[in-house]
């Protein structure tokens, strides 16, 4: 799993019927230290998230477990919303 | 699996069902000679590991699961033993 920032929302009309009636947010990885790290990417939302929260997610076939028994065709999923955290 | 460094913690309330209860730690993947490889992740600790600690860490979704001792869980990385010594000999 992952850190990140929402930074956006993407809508789609046209898509994969498991798809339908959920959130695709996109997304900006950070590093430990909360600055952006890599690619933006998009993701499904399975916490109830928006714009400007810190997030993290997970990758891979995992991200299709939160929506059990829909199989969504995603790769990445926001699990939980971050409160904060901490760094040594 | 790969050796890490647990580098921080993560405090969050709203997060998957599946993942309540669930520790979360910041790890940084380290290179054998103990340099820091690549970006810090999120891993689920099964072992009871602490900041600073060098750990193992699986990055597959099915050990991490298993790990976690929950089936169908919305988890890629976990924390599964705490190392004592890394040993290369060549």
């Amino acid at each position: 799993m992952q850190l990140a920032r929402v930074v956006g929302e993407v809508v789609s009309t046209v898509k994969d019927p498991n798809l339908i009636g959920m959130k695709l947010l996109v997304l900006q990885p950070l590093n430990a230290a909360g600055e952006a790290a890599g690619r933006t990417l998009v993701a499904l939302d399975s916490v109830g998230c928006g714009a400007g929260e810190n997030v993290f997610f997970v990758r891979g076939r995992e991200a299709a477990f939160p929506f059990y028994p829909v199989e969504p065709p995603t790769d990445a999923t926001i699990v939980g919303i971050v409160d904060h955290w901490s760094m040594t | 699996m790969q050796i890490a460094r647990v580098v921080g913690t993560v405090v969050a309330t709203q997060k998957n069902r599946k993942l309540e209860g669930a520790k979360l730690l910041l790890v940084q993947p380290l290179t054998l000679d103990d340099q820091p490889k690549g970006t810090t992740l999120l891993a689920i600790d099964s072992v009871g590991a602490g900041i600073g600690e060098k750990v193992l860490v699986v990055i597959e979704g099915k050990a991490a699961g298993d790990a976690l001792r929950r089936k169908a869980a919305a988890v890629d990385a976990a924390i599964i033993g705490i190392i004592d010594a890394v040993e290369v000999t060549e």
